[in-house]
C-alpha cells in the first residue's frame, strides 16, 4: 500500500525560527541522516525566511545557508531536498544556486493574496528542472473561494503542487478544512496543508486536510517551528499508524530524532504558550513571536500589546521590521503616560 | 526647460501633475500610445497636449523638446534612449532599464547633471539610498539593508511580473551611492484595506567606535532634505541605535541604526498611500528642476 500523502518535514527551514537560525552543519547532517533513515520522503533546509532571510530583518544565519543545503543533498540517501524562496527576499539566482546544488523542490511562497508575483520564480524553478510547489502564507486572512482563485494563479504559472498555509496558526479544523476543499475541488494538482500549533490544532488540522483530499503535508520533528511550533511529524506520523493511514515513515525512529536530536537542539520548549496563543488569536504571522519578544524586553513593553497591535495593522509575513516600529511606539506612550502621573 | 512625458500611465499622470506646477520646468506634452487611456483624457482636460504616437511624436518635435521623463517601461526605454541621444534630448528615465547613472537627488546629483540620461532607480531606492548615505557620511558602514513595505494596489504589474528586478537594483545603490560595502533589499506587499502608506525601514551596521550621535544626526538633517522635495516623507519613530552584536554580511558589529520612514503621497493623481509612485515622480522633478537651473546657470 502505498502513503495517501507525501510529508514534508520542514524542521530545518521552519524549525530553525526557535533556534534564531543557528543550526550548525552537525546539527543539520544528524536530523537529515535520522529523517532520512526513518523514510521522510521530504526534507526542507534554508533560512527559517527562506533563501536569502539572513539579514536585520530576520536574524543571521550563524552558517551560510548553502553550506548547509549542499551538506543535506549530500547526506540523504533517499529523501529529496527542498528549498523556500520568498519573492522579494530570494531572488531567481538563489534559485540557480540551489538546482546546482543538487536541491530537487523549491517552494515558492506569496502572502495569500499575492500569488501573482510567484509567476517569475515558479516559471525558473521550472525551467531549472525542480518541482515546484506553489505556498499561499496567512491562508486565513482570506475565503476559501478567494484563496483558490490565487491558487489557479499558481498552477497557471507551472506550480506541481499548491499548499493552504497557516502561518499564524490561526486557522480552526473546520476553516482548514473548507479551504482544502475548495483547493481539491478547483485545482487538478495535487493540495498540501501546513499546520501551525498556535492554537494546539496542527495534528488535527493535518488529519482534516487528509480527508478533505490534500495529498501533501508538512511537519517539523519535535513540532520545532514559528509560534509554538509546526505540526510535529512524529506525532502525525504515530497518530496515522494508529488510524491505519499508511505513512511509509517509521513512527519509533521518528520519536528518536525529536528525543535525541532535534529536542536538545532546540533553544527553548515548543509550547503552547501566552504570545503562542495571542499569534493563533489575533492572526500574526509565526515569526514574529521572537522578535516581539526581545523588542519587548529591549523597550520595556508588553509583547501581547506588540502583537496584537500588529493584527490590528494587518501585518503580513515579513514584515518583522514594524514590530521595533510598534515597540517605539508603546514605549513613547507608556512614558507620556508616567509624566502625566508625574506631573503635580 | 521644456519638457515632455513619455507613458500615460499612473506615474507619467502623476508627474504631470508636479511638472505643471513646476516653475521652471515647461511641459509640452504628455506622450502615450493608447488614444483612450485616462492619462491622456487627463491631460487633454488640463490644457496638455496628449499625442498618442509615443516616440513618433517626440521626433517630429525634437526641436522643441530639451528633456524627456520616460515613464513607459523598462522595455520601451531600452529602445527609446538610443533615439533621444540621437536627437539631442536628454533623458530622465524612471524605468528600471537604468541606461544612464543612478541619481538620488540629494545624494548625487551634483555629479551627473550634465549627464545625457539619468536613471530614478527604484521607489524603494529614493526613499532608502538617502538614509544610507546618511549613515556613511558620518560612520563606515559595512552592511546596510532596507525593507520597503508598500500597498498591494500600488504594486504595478511591472514590479508584480519582475520583483527580483527591485531588489537587485535597490540593494546595488545601497552600496554604489548610499556607500554601505554590501546592501541588501526587500519587500513586501501588504493588501490591507485600506491601504497602508508606503514603509521603509533602514538598517546600517555600526562598527566600534561609531559616533552615535553623529549618525543619529546626519540621519535627521537628511530626512528633512528629503522631505524638501517628497513632502510626505517623514519618521515613524525617532532613530535608534540598537545593541548587538550582530553577524552581517559585512563583518560583526557592536551596534546597528534603525531608521523608521513613511511616505505619505500628494495624492496628485495617485492616492495618498501610493508614496512609492509619489517619491519617483517628485525625486525625477527634483532631477528635471536641477537641471534647469544649471541650464539657466551656463546661459547666464
Amino acid at each position: 500500500m502505498t502513503a495517501p500523502f507525501r510529508l514534508t518535514d520542514s524542521t530545518l527551514r521552519d524549525g530553525s525560527h526557535a533556534v534564531a537560525h543557528q543550526y550548525t552543519l552537525a546539527q543539520v547532517t544528524d536530523i537529515v541522516a535520522g529523517l532520512d533513515a526513518a523514510g521522510v520522503p521530504v526534507i526542507e533546509v534554508s533560512h527559517g525566511d527562506g533563501l536569502g532571510g539572513s539579514s536585520f530583518s530576520y536574524g543571521f544565519s550563524g552558517t551560510d545557508e548553502m553550506t548547509l543545503i549542499a551538506r543535506a543533498v549530500q547526506t540523504a540517501k533517499q529523501a529529496r531536498i527542498a528549498c523556500l524562496l520568498l519573492p522579494g527576499i530570494g531572488t531567481a539566482e538563489d534559485l540557480r544556486a540551489i538546482a546546482d546544488a543538487g536541491v530537487s523542490v523549491a517552494r515558492i511562497a506569496t502572502h495569500c493574496t499575492e500569488a501573482d508575483i510567484s509567476a517569475q520564480h515558479i516559471g525558473m524553478a521550472k525551467r531549472l528542472g525542480l518541482e515546484a510547489v506553489g505556498f499561499l502564507m496567512m491562508s486565513h486572512m482570506i475565503s476559501p473561494d478567494e484563496l483558490l482563485a490565487q491558487a489557479r494563479l499558481m498552477q497557471d504559472f507551472g506550480a506541481d503542487v499548491v499548499y493552504c498555509v497557516d502561518s499564524a496558526g490561526a486557522l480552526t479544523v473546520r476553516a482548514a478544512r473548507d479551504r482544502i476543499e475548495a483547493l481539491v475541488g478547483g485545482l487538478d494538482i495535487g493540495v498540501g496543508m501546513h499546520a501551525h500549533e498556535n492554537l494546539s490544532l496542527s495534528v488535527a488540522i493535518s488529519l482534516a486536510a487528509l480527508e478533505a483530499g490534500a495529498t501533501h503535508i508538512d511537519g517539523c520533528t519535535a513540532g520545532a517551528g514559528a509560534g509554538a511550533g509546526n505540526c510535529p511529524t512524529e506525532t502525525l506520523v504515530t497518530v496515522c499508524q494508529k488510524m491505519g493511514i499508511e505513512t511509509g515513515m517509521e513512527a519509533l525512529a521518528l520519536m528518536d530524532v525529536a528525543e535525541e536530536i532535534v529536542r536538545p537542539a532546540l533553544r527553548r520548549p515548543q509550547i503552547v504558550d501566552r504570545a503562542a496563543l495571542t499569534l493563533g488569536l489575533a492572526g500574526v504571522y509565526g515569526s514574529f513571536m521572537l522578535h516581539s519578544e526581545r523588542a519587548a524586553q529591549r523597550y520595556g513593553v508588553s509583547q501581547a500589546e506588540i502583537l496584537l497591535e500588529l493584527g490590528r495593522r494587518k501585518a503580513v509575513g515579513g514584515q518583522e521590521d514594524m514590530i521595533i516600529d510598534v515597540a517605539l511606539e508603546l514605549a513613547a506612550r507608556n512614558a507620556a503616560a508616567r509624566e502625566r502621573v508625574a506631573q503635580p | 526647460m521644456r519638457c515632455v512625458i513619455m507613458g500615460s500611465g499612473n506615474i507619467g499622470t502623476d508627474l504631470m501633475i508636479k511638472l505643471i506646477r513646476s516653475e521652471t520646468l515647461d511641459l509640452a506634452a504628455l506622450v502615450g500610445i493608447d488614444p483612450a487611456s485616462d492619462g491622456l483624457a487627463r491631460a487633454r482636460a488640463l490644457g496638455i497636449e496628449a499625442p498618442h504616437t509615443g516616440i513618433d511624436w517626440v521626433r517630429a518635435h525634437a526641436a522643441d523638446v530639451d528633456l524627456v521623463f520616460d515613464a513607459t517601461s523598462a522595455y520601451v526605454h531600452v529602445r527609446t534612449a538610443p533615439v533621444l541621444a540621437e536627437l539631442g534630448i536628454a533623458a530622465i528615465d524612471l524605468t528600471p532599464a537604468a541606461r544612464g547613472p543612478k541619481v538620488v537627488p540629494t545624494v548625487n546629483l551634483g555629479q551627473h547633471l550634465d549627464a545625457p540620461n539619468v536613471n530614478m532607480i527604484t521607489c524603494g531606492g529614493q526613499a532608502t539610498v538617502p538614509i544610507v548615505a546618511a549613515v556613511s557620511r558620518a560612520a563606515t558602514v559595512p552592511y546596510a539593508e532596507m525593507v520597503s513595505t508598500v500597498a498591494s494596489r500600488s504594486a504595478g504589474p511591472g514590479t508584480r511580473q519582475n520583483i527580483d528586478e527591485f531588489t537587485r537594483t535597490t540593494a546595488r545603490a545601497l552600496e554604489e551611492i548610499g556607500g554601505a560595502a554590501v546592501g541588501k533589499a526587500i519587500i513586501v506587499l501588504n493588501p490591507a484595506d485600506p491601504p497602508i502608506l508606503m514603509r521603509n525601514t533602514v538598517f546600517c551596521a555600526l562598527p566600534e567606535g561609531s559616533d552615535h550621535d553623529a549618525v543619529l544626526a546626519s540621519v535627521e538633517q537628511m530626512v528633512a532634505d528629503v522631505a524638501g522635495y517628497v513632502p510626505g516623507y517623514r519618521l515613524t519613530n525617532p532613530p535608534v541605535i540598537e545593541e548587538g552584536p550582530f553577524g552581517t554580511p559585512g563583518g560583526a558589529v557592536p551596534h546597528r541604526v534603525v531608521v523608521l520612514l513613511e511616505v505619505q503621497g500628494a495624492g496628485d493623481y495617485l492616492p495618498a498611500y501610493a508614496g512609492n509612485l509619489d517619491i519617483m515622480t517628485a525625486a525625477a522633478t527634483a532631477v528635471g528642476e536641477a537641471k534647469a537651473a544649471r541650464t539657466a546657470g551656463v546661459a547666464a
